[in-house]
């Protein structure tokens, strides 16, 4: 806890509060459940106090012929209000600060704002994608009036502007916040925005032959606090309101991104980030966010299938375990390879390690992913739990590394029978005409492949927003994965399939839910004890303290 | 430029103007030297830089750019022994319609405010300081970079000028035009390559957090003139010109509708807005009569011939009466004009007689501030062309009965809720002609336009 020299006393609207020394007014106020407006205020951003939305009235103690603060009859400082009202964004709290957020002054500077960023605004709502979560819309709904007495011409300014390959721009939307500019400055280090001309004329642009095409251009968008700038990808789409949305995580890179998958009648339309500051910020990278469209895929496997003798043929999923089991019993120990993948879940992977076992084969590792690390949010390691396969010995200290052996004893013909979990296996450099060869490949995937086409037998999965689950992130935290679509088709959950072939091989495991999984996990690794997933929470559990190399790898926001 | 050498007129008093169309007058440095130039330089070397502060303190100097701010108190706020280089900024980027003091001090004395500069410099301990000149003066520039060359070869800049220790270099910085860059905040920001966006006070305070996020003085033309003159006579000995708090002489620059317009120089407070029109300034024109006068600058709130101005003023015995008077009759000072409802802002008096179209003038200050609006902050930005289109749209024929009180209520959401004072420089004239000339506004609605600024013509 804080000294109580830490705290100081603050006066907002008539009651005393005590705030950490350091603390922004705006937050101050947001803290006292006094909600303050702002558009250009951002609170991972510099201050430029340019929209004026959270004018205040401030005011500080009132000095006796002592210098000291003359005190009221309730034994609180008197206070002297500054008449001009004042910015509550840009300024820290002071010891016996009043503060007046619903003063008529207060609501007339508000309503006074709310007019000017109107009168030139298009008020085009009804084609504009921000509607329903722009702060345009909102404020002038609980500030604004309902008429308007602007009988002029409005200002024209660039439309539909390719701000760069994912971002459009509607510069007559623009109110000129500078969060964008400001964003790509002081975040992602790119400082290509700028305005150009100037007063009311006053646009939005990339500075000349530049692009914003950086790979965190779409984070811009989310803090655009009106119709702006819009995602290419996104706009046109699906109206924000219609847009479940479910908390989850950014599978695409080690890190982990907190992040709000939005889905409309089973279809996955965005995903946008969630507030972390353990990980990710306010941000993500726009890899990571666009990195779903083959979730909607039309080429998705929906059903199970096993090979007869005219090649992949349709069964049910009790036949199809059935054959996945038959087969498997047949061959001793290192016959058989399992090949997984770190895009799995905790539950996933221990239970791959539980059938790993069953198969009692040392032939077991997953697939690596490396790219180049940016110095923001994106780790060099693509797959996402890398470090849960590595804590239950689906594959050991460097990962992959078994990979070769693998490949050459299937080569070889040593290894005559592979389960291929979620995984490609000409990744591993394995040719179809290899896959071929094998007397048994039980495959587990979301879309056809060179592998799933030389299956014997196939069992359709989820992709990572149809999964609940967890995952550890590079910096060791635990997070949690929810479920925002249902599978397509008959596809089941990774971990009833892989639960569903260890019961084929050892018969009943007592396994009937996905919290069935975690609780044998949490009961077993000493770092995870006591943990559910309730206890997850949407934001994660550290389990390691953060190790200098972590650290070192992990991001830096 | 042409310049209208003209003598000056007997009741002005003229100290920083002392060589502005003097006969035989030349803006080298072997003129200035010869005419005892440099000397106040030699003399402030004798003096302590705290010394100087003080009497600049003394000497009740305000501010002569338009806010009018203690020259010595703003000093004061650098604190000295920090570890951060100071630099100090001469604001030459005079652009307030209707000021065309500096222009004159610059063209025809240079070196009489490369002198002010220096010793401001030694008082502040700043060894690097700028000129920062409006781009539109690009004669000014070539004569400032000549004079500093000629002050360098002297050695009145360099290394331990003078003997004294001190080094000091000077710059000249061009604007790009734009009436923000006169913003001191916006002026550093320009100057540090930026859009000059006004910063946000708190924090940046330049005394403070200025250039480079260094401690900085900016302070107009005219101002740093003074500070030669200050170390000449002495604080003590300054503070007698003029009246209390409001010491010195002033430039006034008289434009408009009056027989003679010029430049002129007084002691503040000596002269009365009647006084300056009908005897320095050769009265209105033949047949017409004044109507209205903008006292300091555009962006000062205008009077009107007809009111009568309650002015509250300190008694030298400390007391405070209250004397009521017509425009003519209003000294020409700070507090005064204050307390007139106006400002004495940058000296820039605009007189304008009957003839004049109120919506027609206000219109042509707007479409002045709806231009130069920087556009960061949202009042100022599109409040200013809001009221430039509704003032345009009058002066067409296109009034309606709403348009007066609209205007009004627009200028007051721009008035005091911007990041800087741009936002009253745009705001004051709107409300200050609505307040003094309603009727006239009033009367556009439904009205066939005057697109001329006389209705006689």
């Amino acid at each position: 806890m804080s000294e109580p020299t830490d705290l100081l006393n603050v006066q907002i609207d008539g009651i005393w509060y005590q705030f950490k020394k350091g603390t922004r007014v705006i937050e101050a106020c947001a803290q006292a459940g006094k909600f303050v407006p702002h558009y250009c205020y951002h609170p991972k951003l510099s201050s430029p106090g340019n929209c004026r939305m959270c004018l205040i009235e401030m005011g500080m103690p009132k000095l006796g012929p002592d210098r000291k603060p003359a005190l009221g009859p309730d034994g609180k400082p008197v206070i002297s209000w500054i008449p001009r009202p004042q910015i509550s964004c840009a300024q820290d709290i002071a010891e016996g600060m009043g503060v007046r957020t619903d003063s008529p002054l207060t609501r007339e500077c508000r309503n006074g704002v709310m007019e000017f960023l109107l009168i030139n605004h298009p008020l085009d709502c009804p084609i504009c994608d921000q509607a329903g979560e722009c702060q345009l819309q909102e404020y002038s709904v609980e500030f604004g009036t309902a008429g308007s007495r602007f009988l002029e011409e409005k200002v024209k300014k660039p439309k539909r502007v390719e701000l760069g390959p994912r971002v459009t721009l509607d510069d007559e939307r623009c109110i000129l916040c500078s969060r964008c500019i400001r964003f790509m400055k002081e975040v992602a280090h790119d400082d290509v925005l700028g305005f150009a001309s100037r007063g009311s004329h006053t646009y939005l642009t990339a500075h000349p032959g530049k692009l914003l095409d950086s790979n965190y251009s779409l984070n811009t968008v989310d803090i655009c606090p009106v119709g702006a700038l819009t995602s290419t990808d996104f706009r046109f789409k699906m109206r924000v309101w219609f847009l479940k949305e479910t908390k989850s995580i950014c599978t695409s890179c080690a890190t982990g991104c907190n992040t709000i998958i939005g889905t409309r009648e089973n279809v996955i339309y965005r995903q946008t980030p969630r507030e972390n500051n353990a990980v990710n910020s306010d941000w993500m990278c726009d890899y990571g966010r666009l990195n779903f469209h083959y979730v909607n895929s039309a080429e998705r496997l929906k059903i199970p299938q096993v090979r007869d003798s005219q090649g992949l043929a349709n069964v049910s999923w009790r036949s199809a375990l059935a054959k996945a089991g038959e087969e498997l019993k047949q061959y001793q120990k290192d016959g058989v390879a399992v090949v997984a993948s770190a895009k799995m879940t905790n539950e996933e992977l221990w239970l791959a390690k539980k059938l790993i076992d069953s198969l009692g084969t040392t032939y077991h590792d997953i697939v690596p992913r490396f790219g180049e690390a940016d110095d923001l949010l994106m780790s060099a390691d693509r797959n996402p739990n890398t470090l849960g396969a590595q804590l239950f010995g689906v594959t050991g200290e460097h990962p992959g590394a078994k990979l070769q052996e693998i490949a050459e004893s299937i080569g070889s013909g040593e290894i005559k029978a592979v389960v291929a979990l979620g995984e490609d296996l000409t990744q591993i450099g394995l040719t179809a005409s290899q896959l071929k060869k094998l007397s048994t490949l039980i495959v587990v995937g979301i879309l056809p492949n060179e592998t799933t086409r030389s299956a014997s037998v196939l069992l359709p999965a989820c992709a990572f927003p149809e999964k609940r689950g967890t995952m550890i992130n590079i910096k060791g935290r635990l997070q949690r994965l929810n479920r925002a679509l249902q599978p397509p088709g008959e596809a089941r959950d990774d971990w009833e399939i892989i639960r569903d072939l260890i019961q084929q091989l050892t018969g009943s495991n007592g396994i009937y839910l996905i919290e069935d999984v975690f609780k044998q996990i949490a009961d077993t690794i000493p770092e995870m004890k006591g943990l559910s997933f309730s206890r997850i929470g949407d934001t994660g559990v550290q389990l390691v303290d953060e190790t200098e190399e972590a650290r070192a790898a992990a991001v830096t926001v | 430029m042409a310049s209208t050498t003209r003598t000056p007129h007997p009741r002005e008093k003229r100290i920083i103007f002392k060589n502005i169309d003097r006969p035989g007058w030349t803006n080298d440095i072997e003129c200035y030297l010869h005419d005892g130039g440099y000397e106040e330089l030699k003399k402030a070397f004798t003096m302590k830089p705290e010394q100087i502060v003080n009497e600049v303190k003394a000497s009740g100097l305000r501010g002569r750019g338009g806010a009018g701010f203690p020259c010595g108190v703003k000093w004061g706020f650098i604190k000295p022994g920090g570890s951060k280089p100071v630099y100090l900024i001469c604001n030459a980027d005079e652009s307030e319609p209707g000021t065309f003091k500096d222009r004159y001090i610059i063209h025809q004395d240079p070196h009489q405010l490369l002198e002010g500069m220096i010793i401001s410099c030694y008082a502040v301990n700043a060894r690097l300081a700028y000129i920062y000149i409006r781009g539109e003066f690009p004669e000014g520039a070539k004569i400032l970079e000549h004079a500093l060359a000629e002050a360098k070869e002297q050695g009145f800049l360099g290394k331990n000028i003078l003997g004294s220790g001190f080094d000091l270099e000077i710059y000249v910085f061009r604007g790009a035009g734009a009436y923000i860059c006169g913003e001191e905040t916006g002026l550093i920001e320009s100057m540090e390559g930026k859009r000059p966006y006004p910063r946000i006070k708190p924090p940046y305070f330049p005394a403070v957090l200025g250039l480079y996020m260094c401690p900085t003085i900016v302070n107009n033309v005219e101002t740093l003139c003074n500070v030669k003159h200050i170390v000449r006579i002495g604080g003590a000995e300054y503070a007698k010109m003029g009246k209390p708090n409001n010491t010195g002489t002033r430039l006034l620059c008289v434009s408009g509708d009056v027989q003679q317009p010029g430049y002129y120089e007084f002691e503040v407070g000596g002269i009365t807005i009647g006084e300056l029109i009908n005897d320095i300034c050769g009265g209105m024109k033949p047949g017409r009569t004044l109507k209205a006068v903008i006292p300091g600058g555009s962006s000062a709130k205008v009077l009107n011939a007809k009111d009568r101005y309650k002015i509250k003023a300190k008694q030298p015995d400390g007391t405070t009466v209250e004397l009521e008077m017509g425009l003519e009759d209003i000294p020409i000072d700070f507090d005064t004009l204050a307390a007139a409802g106006s400002m004495a802002g940058s000296g820039g008096v605009i007189v304008m007689d009957d003839t004049r179209d109120m919506v027609w003038a206000l219109n042509n200050i707007n479409e002045f501030y709806a231009h130069e609006s920087c556009g960061q902050c949202t009042p100022c930005r599109e409040g200013s062309l809001w009221m430039k289109k509704i003032t345009e749209r009058m002066l067409h024929g296109g009034g309606v009965e709403q348009d007066t009180d609209t205007l009004k209520t627009v200028a007051d959401n721009i008035a005091g809720r911007t990041i800087c004072a741009f936002g009253e420089a745009c705001a004051w004239p709107t409300q200050s002609f609505i307040d003094k000339f309603r009727d006239e506004f009033a009367a556009t609605a439904g009205k066939k336009g005057s697109e001329n600024g006389s209705t006689n013509h």
